[in-house]
C-alpha cells in the first residue's frame, strides 16, 4: 500500500462523482468508488494485517481519504439533485386542479348540527341531556305541568291526540314531560336540557311546522332565584348569538312557571323573541315530590327551527322540513 | 284586545306628551305585548267635512249606476262630485273629501273630470277612511249626529292611537279598558280612575214586574234587569259607534251596541234578550234531554246535557255565556229587553265553547274568569245606557245567586326576594300589590282584588311584584356550578354515528312521522310493522297513522330530490318509530299538588308505548361523481351492508349476518345482522316494487338499524400487540354456488385454530363451471411469543382447509 495509490483512488472517486451526470449514474460512481468492493474499502479491511506503527500511519491516511471521498459524494448528490429538481420534476408537472374529490358531499341536517352545539354548551355547564318519547302520556304533557283540562292548549287544534281519546296519549307538544320525568325519578340537585321533537297541529308554512324541535331546560336546587335563570339565559344566548349578545325579559303567561316571562334576544339589530322561561311554579314541584320549603328552580324553552331561523336567515320552514339535500348540504358538519 | 288611547285616558292620567312607542313599553314591561300600534287619521289630511246631499243626477249608459251628486258643505255655492255608491238619497248628512285633501293610502282629492262632469270633492265610506272595513255604500250620518260643514275629522274622532295587545289567558281582567287603563296607569305610575266607582251607587226605581233569574248551575251571581219602552229606532251615538269600530266591531243596533260597549269598556259580556220571547222565568242550567238548537250566527247545532244553557220555561234560548240563539235575538221590533249579566264558571263556558267551536268576544272572557262584581254594576252601566240613549225605562232588576271572591293569601315578603334574587322592600311590595287592586293587612295576608281570580299562591304575587319593578331590575348570575356532567354513552354513540355517515357521503335529513295505511301496506310491512297508533285528528286524512319504520319516509325525500333534478341519493335520517306494542289503557289522573304513588308514576310510564330509536338510510344512484377519471360504478347492495358494518365497527361490537327476506327489501338481497340472538339491522337492494313505487334508481339501496337494540358495550381492557412478524397463506377453494363465503370463511376460521389473526376473502372466481365458484383467502397467522415456522403454518393452513372440505365441500384449487 502506498501513499501515492491512497490519492490516485480519491482523485478517481472525485473525477468520477463529478462526471456523472444523472443520479443513477453517480450511484454506479458511488458503488465503484465508496462501495463495500470499492478499492479504499478494501485497504480500510486490509489495516489489520499490518504492524502497529503501519496501521497507525496508513489509518489516517485512509480515515482522511474515506473523509474527503465523502465530502465529494456529497456535494456530487446535491449538484445532481438540484438538476433532478429543476428540470426533469418539472417536466412531470400535471394539473392538480383537476377535481380530485369524486365522492358526494354528505353532512348533518342544520337542526341536528344546532342540537349537539346547544347540548354541548349546556354539558359544559354541568347539565346532563335528557330524553323521553315522542308520544307521550297527556298526564305527563299537561297535567303534571299545571296545564288543567279545560286549557286552550288541550284543545284539538293545537294538539295531536291518539285513539282511543280516553288513553290520554298525546304527540307531545313541548319537551316538558322530560322535565316531569326527570323530577318524578330524581331528587334536586337536578340540572337538565331536554332537546327534542315536538308537534302542534299547526299548518306547515313559512314560519311553523306540525312537526318542530325545542330544548327546554330544567334547574331544581337550593336556593335558586330569578337571577340565576337570566344569567343562564344571558350565557346561552351569548353561546348562540355570539358575544355582548344582550337579554330582555318580559311578563308572560305559562301554567308551569310562576313568574313566567319571554325572553327577547336582541341580534342584528332588533328584539327577537327567543323563547319562555320563568321559575318553576310550586304546584308542578309539589306534584313531582320535591319539598317547595326547600328546594325552588326554573325552566325555559327555545324552538330549535327559531333559533336556526333567526341566526342563519333561513327564511322559510319549507326548506328544513322538505329534506331537500341542496339545503342541508349549505351546513356541512358544523354551522 | 284593542285599546284606542282616547279610551284609555279617561280612566289613566295619561301625560299628553308621551309618545305611542312609550306607551307601548309600558304595556309590554307589565306584560301586555302589543301586536300592532295603530296610528288612526296619520295618513289622512283635510279638508274633510259633512256635507248635505242637495241634488242627485243619474248618469246613465255605463257599466255600474253612477251619480252626480249636487251637496251643501256649508260653501257659497253647491258642490257637485260624482259618486259610485247609491245607499243615500237627497237630505242626507255624507262626508265629503275637498280638493286638496289626501285620504289613507295616499289617495289625493283634486277636482277632476270624468263622465263629462267636474267632480269636485269625493264622497267617503267608511274603509275609504280607513275606519272599518264598511265598503258597501258611502258613510250617512243621522241629522242628530252633526251639522253641514263640520269638520268631519274631529267629529268621527278620527285622530287616534289603538293598541292591539295581546293579553295573557291568566288575565282575562285585562280584556276591557278598565283592565289595561290600570295596568298602563301602574306602569307609568300614574292616577287611575276605575269606571265601576261610579256605578255603585246607581239605583233604578222598579216600576212593574221584572222576568226572574234562576241560577242552577254553572256560574255564581246572575243579574236580570227588565226594560220596556226601548224605542227601537234609536241610533247608536257617533261617539260610541266610532268607539266600536275602534275596537274592531261592527255597528249592529243601539241595544246589541251598548252591550258591546260595556263589554269592552268594563269586561263584562252580556246578552240582551227580546224579553217579550221569554216565557216564564230565565233559568241557567243544563238540558235534560239532547236538542237542536239555532245560534244567532244562522248555524243549527246538536246541544246535549254537556252544555251550560240559558233557557226560559219551554226552551233553550242561548249557549250560555257564548251565543245568543236565533229565536230570542233583538229585533227593529223589540221595545222590553230582559238584560242577562251572569259570572259564569270558567270551564263551564271553555266547554260549551270547545264543544261547539265557538270562540267569541263573550267565551273568551268568560273562559278566563270575570270580575263577579260585574254582573251587578255592567248591567247597571248598560242599563243606564239603555235608558239614556235608547229611551227605555226600567222594569225590575233581580238576581239570584251572589258573587264569591278569591280568598286571601298569606304572602311572605322575604319570600318575594328570596325567588326574584334582588332585595324588594316590604314598603314597595306593599304598594305594588295596592296599585293592581290588593288589600293587604299588616300581618301580609294579601286580599286579591275581585277581577284576579289568578293569585291563588304567593308565587303568583312574586310575578305581580316582579313586572311592576320590571324584570330588568334583577340580577343576571349563573347558578352554583353542578357536577360534572356528559354526554351519556349512547349519546355519544349516536352522534359519532351520524357524523361518520355525514363524512361518508350522506346528508341527514328529517322527515314527519306521519304515513298511511296504505303506505305500510304497499311496503310489503308485516307483524309488528304493520301495526301502529292512528292519531284522532291528523293534519291530513292522507296521513292519519304514524310511522312503523323509516324507509317509506326517506323514499319520499329521495323522490322529493330527484324530482328537483338530483340524480344520486345519500341520505340518512335518526328518528323514533311507533309500533303498535300494545293497547293503549284509559289514562289515570292521580291527583295534582302531591306526588303520585311509586304505582302511579309505574303506571303513567307504562301507559306510553316503546318508541324506538332508529337510523335508517337509501342510497340510489351512483356511489361517486363520473369524472375525468372514469365512470362512477351504481350503489349495489354491498354499499348498504358496509355502512351497517362500519357503523357496528364504531359501536365495537360483533355480529352474525344471515339472508332475510324482510319488506321492504329484495327478498333474495337483504341480510339480516344479528347480536345476541336478536335481529338488529337490515340492508341490501330494495324490493324493485318499492323501488318503481318511489321512481328511485333503479337496485335502490337501503339500510335501517335499531339503534336502540344495539347492545353497550362495556370499557375496553387493552390487549398488548405482538411484534412478531405474521406469517401470511394464500388458499383458493372450489365450492357450489349456493354455499355461503360466511361459512366456508367460518370453517377456516375454525380449522385455521387460536393462531389465525385474521381472514380476508380476496377474490371470487365465478367462471369454473358446474356450479361451483371459486373463493380465494388470505390467512395471516402470528404467534405472541415466537416467529412462527414453515411446518407449522403449513399445518394450519392444511387444518383450515380440511375443516372447509368437511363443512362446506370445499376443494382446493390447483394451479
Amino acid at each position: 500500500m502506498r501513499e501515492d495509490e491512497v490519492a490516485t483512488w480519491v482523485s478517481n472517486a472525485h473525477k468520477a462523482f463529478n462526471t456523472a451526470r444523472d443520479l443513477d449514474q453517480l450511484k454506479t460512481a458511488r458503488l465503484a468508488h465508496a462501495g463495500d468492493k470499492s478499492p479504499i474499502a478494501l485497504a480500510s479491511r486490509g489495516l489489520g494485517a499490518l504492524s502497529p506503527d503501519e496501521k497507525a500511519r496508513f489509518g489516517k491516511i485512509i480515515g482522511d481519504a474515506k473523509t474527503a471521498i465523502a465530502s465529494f459524494l456529497a456535494s456530487a448528490t446535491s449538484a445532481l439533485e438540484a438538476v433532478r429538481d429543476s428540470k426533469i420534476l418539472l417536466e412531470e408537472i400535471v394539473d392538480v386542479t383537476l377535481p380530485s374529490n369524486r365522492s358526494h358531499r354528505g353532512g348533518l341536517h342544520p337542526i341536528s348540527i344546532m342540537r349537539n352545539e346547544i347540548s354541548d354548551f349546556f354539558i359544559e355547564q354541568g347539565y346532563s341531556v335528557e330524553e323521553g318519547p315522542e308520544m307521550e302520556s297527556g298526564w305527563l304533557n299537561f297535567d303534571a305541568l299545571n296545564v288543567p283540562a279545560d286549557h286552550p292548549a288541550r284543545t284539538m287544534q293545537d294538539t295531536f291526540f291518539l285513539e282511543p281519546l280516553e288513553s290520554g296519549i298525546v304527540l307531545r307538544t313541548q319537551t316538558s314531560p322530560v322535565q316531569i320525568r326527570t323530577m318524578l325519578t330524581s331528587q334536586p340537585p337536578i340540572y337538565i336540557i331536554s332537546p327534542g321533537r315536538t308537534f302542534r297541529a299547526d299548518e306547515l308554512d313559512a314560519t311553523h311546522s306540525p312537526v318542530f324541535h325545542q330544548v327546554e331546560g330544567l334547574v331544581v336546587d337550593r336556593a335558586i332565584t330569578m337571577a340565576h335563570l337570566k344569567g343562564t339565559l344571558d350565557t346561552f344566548a351569548q353561546a348562540m348569538f355570539g358575544p355582548g349578545v344582550t337579554t330582555r325579559l318580559r311578563p308572560s303567561f305559562f301554567p308551569f312557571t310562576e313568574p313566567s316571562a319571554e325572553v327577547d334576544v336582541f341580534f342584528n339589530n332588533r328584539w327577537i323573541e327567543w323563547g319562555g322561561c320563568g321559575m318553576v311554579n310550586p304546584k308542578v314541584l309539589q306534584t313531582c315530590g320535591i319539598d317547595t320549603e326547600i328546594y325552588s328552580g326554573f325552566a325555559f324553552g327555545m324552538g330549535i327551527e327559531r333559533t336556526l331561523m333567526v341566526r342563519h336567515g333561513v327564511k322559510d320552514m319549507h326548506d328544513i322540513v322538505e329534506g331537500d339535500l341542496r339545503f342541508t348540504r349549505q351546513f356541512g358538519v358544523g354551522l | 284586545m284593542r285599546a284606542p288611547l282616547s279610551w284609555l285616558k279617561e280612566f289613566a292620567a295619561i301625560p299628553d306628551l308621551l309618545s305611542p312607542d312609550a306607551i307601548a313599553d309600558a304595556f309590554i314591561s307589565v306584560g301586555f305585548e302589543v301586536e300592532e300600534i295603530i296610528h288612526q287619521g296619520i295618513d289622512l289630511t283635510g279638508p274633510l267635512v259633512i256635507g248635505e246631499v242637495v241634488s242627485i243626477e243619474e248618469i246613465t249608459g255605463q257599466r255600474k249606476p253612477i251619480r252626480f251628486v249636487g251637496l251643501d258643505c256649508g260653501e257659497a255655492s253647491t258642490r257637485f262630485v260624482i259618486c259610485a255608491a247609491t245607499n243615500f238619497t237627497t237630505g242626507d248628512l255624507v262626508v265629503v273629501a275637498l280638493p286638496g285633501a289626501v285620504l289613507p293610502g295616499g289617495f289625493a282629492i283634486s277636482a277632476r273630470e270624468a263622465y263629462g262632469k267636474v267632480s269636485d270633492g269625493m264622497i267617503c265610506s267608511s274603509r275609504e277612511l280607513a275606519l272599518s272595513e264598511e265598503h258597501t255604500g258611502i258613510m250617512v250620518l243621522p241629522h242628530t249626529q252633526g251639522a253641514i260643514g263640520d269638520n268631519a275629522i274631529e267629529l268621527l274622532s278620527i285622530n287616534d292611537v289603538i293598541f292591539d295587545i295581546a293579553v295573557n289567558p291568566d288575565r282575562g281582567y285585562a280584556l276591557s279598558i278598565r283592565g289595561l287603563a290600570r295596568e298602563l296607569a301602574g306602569a307609568l305610575d300614574v292616577a287611575y280612575t276605575d269606571p265601576v266607582d261610579a256605578l255603585r251607587t246607581l239605583q233604578f226605581a222598579d216600576t212593574g214586574k221584572g222576568i226572574k233569574p234562576v241560577l242552577k248551575t254553572g256560574g255564581s251571581v246572575f243579574y236580570l234587569r227588565t226594560l220596556g219602552n226601548y224605542n227601537p229606532k234609536s241610533v247608536t251615538p257617533l261617539w260610541m259607534l266610532r268607539r266600536i269600530e275602534k275596537m274592531g266591531m261592527r255597528s249592529i243596533s243601539l241595544a246589541v251596541d251598548i252591550t258591546n260597549y260595556v263589554m269592552f269598556e268594563l269586561g263584562q259580556p252580556l246578552h240582551a234578550f227580546d224579553a217579550k220571547k221569554i216565557s216564564g222565568d230565565l233559568t241557567i242550567a243544563r238540558v235534560s234531554k239532547a236538542q237542536k238548537f239555532t245560534t244567532l250566527d244562522g248555524q243549527e247545532r246538536e246541544i246535549n246535557g254537556d252544555d251550560l244553557m240559558v233557557m226560559d220555561d219551554k226552551h233553550p234560548l242561548a249557549l250560555a255565556g257564548t251565543m245568543g240563539g236565533l229565536d230570542s235575538e233583538i229585533t227593529d221590533a223589540t221595545r222590553d229587553i230582559a238584560l242577562e249579566a251572569v259570572r259564569f264558571d270558567p270551564t263551564a263556558i271553555a266547554k260549551n265553547s270547545r264543544h261547539h267551536k265557538i270562540s267569541s268576544e263573550a267565551s273568551r272572557r268568560f273562559e278566563r274568569s270575570v270580575d263577579p262584581c260585574l254582573a251587578e254594576l255592567a248591567s247597571a252601566r248598560c242599563a243606564q245606557l239603555l235608558i239614556e240613549l235608547g229611551g227605555a225605562t226600567h222594569v225590575q232588576s233581580l238576581s239570584a245567586g251572589r258573587a264569591v271572591f278569591a280568598p286571601a293569601v298569606a304572602v311572605d315578603p322575604a319570600y318575594i326576594s328570596r325567588t326574584l334574587g334582588v332585595d324588594v322592600a316590604p314598603a314597595v311590595i306593599k304598594k305594588v300589590l295596592t296599585t293592581i287592586g290588593c288589600d293587604i293587612n299588616a300581618a301580609f295576608a294579601v286580599k286579591p282584588p275581585s277581577w284576579r281570580w289568578d293569585l291563588t299562591q304567593p308565587a303568583d304575587f312574586v310575578e305581580e311584584v316582579a313586572r311592576m319593578i320590571g324584570y330588568d331590575t334583577i340580577p343576571s348570575i349563573l347558578p352554583p356550578r353542578p357536577k360534572h356532567a356528559s354526554l351519556t354513552p349512547t349519546q355519544k354513540r349516536r352522534r359519532a354515528i351520524a357524523a361518520s355517515l355525514a363524512a361518508q357521503g350522506l346528508s341527514e335529513v328529517q322527515t314527519f312521522p306521519f304515513t298511511s295505511d296504505a303506505i305500510i301496506e304497499s311496503m310489503g310491512y308485516l307483524g309488528e310493522r304493520a301495526s301502529t297508533y292512528r292519531l284522532a285528528n291528523p293534519m291530513s286524512e292522507d296521513f292519519p297513522v304514524l310511522r312503523t319504520h323509516l324507509l317509506p319516509g326517506l323514499a319520499q325525500v329521495a323522490q322529493r330530490n330527484i324530482g328537483r333534478g338530483a340524480k344520486d341519493i345519500a341520505i340518512f335520517e335518526i328518528g323514533s318509530i311507533f309500533r303498535n306494542s300494545q293497547k293503549l289503557e284509559p289514562a289515570i289522573s292521580p291527583a295534582l299538588d302531591v306526588k303520585p304513588s311509586a304505582k302511579e308514576i309505574s303506571k303513567i310510564f307504562k301507559s306510553v308505548p316503546v318508541q324506538h330509536l332508529h337510523l335508517g338510510a337509501i342510497l340510489a344512484g351512483k356511489i361517486e361523481n363520473d369524472s375525468w377519471r372514469g365512470k362512477s360504478r351504481a350503489f349495489d347492495l354491498h354499499d348498504a351492508i358496509a355502512h351497517v358494518e362500519r357503523i357496528l365497527e364504531l359501536s365495537n361490537l360483533t355480529w352474525s349476518v344471515e339472508r332475510s327476506d324482510f319488506a321492504p327489501w329484495h327478498p333474495g338481497r337483504c341480510v339480516e345482522f344479528i347480536i345476541d340472538a336478536r335481529p338488529v339491522a337490515h340492508a341490501g337492494e330494495l324490493h324493485p316494487r318499492v323501488v318503481a313505487q318511489f321512481s328511485l334508481p333503479l337496485r335502490a339501496v337501503a339500510f335501517v338499524i335499531n339503534l336502540d337494540a344495539l347492545p353497550q358495550t362495556p370499557m375496553v381492557s387493552a390487549r398488548s400487540v405482538a411484534s412478531m412478524p405474521p406469517a401470511i397463506q394464500d388458499v383458493a377453494l372450489i365450492v357450489d354456488n349456493t354455499v355461503l363465503a360466511r361459512d366456508v370463511e367460518a370453517a377456516l376460521r375454525e380449522g385455521a385454530g387460536d393462531l389465525l389473526e385474521s381472514i380476508v376473502l380476496f377474490d371470487r372466481y365465478e367462471k369454473i363451471g358446474d356450479g361451483k365458484v371459486s373463493l380465494a383467502f388470505t390467512l395471516t397467522f402470528r404467534s405472541d411469543g415466537r416467529t412462527l415456522t414453515g411446518e407449522e403454518v403449513s399445518a394450519m393452513r392444511e387444518a383450515a382447509t380440511a375443516r372447509a372440505l368437511a363443512v362446506c365441500g370445499a376443494v382446493v384449487r390447483t394451479a
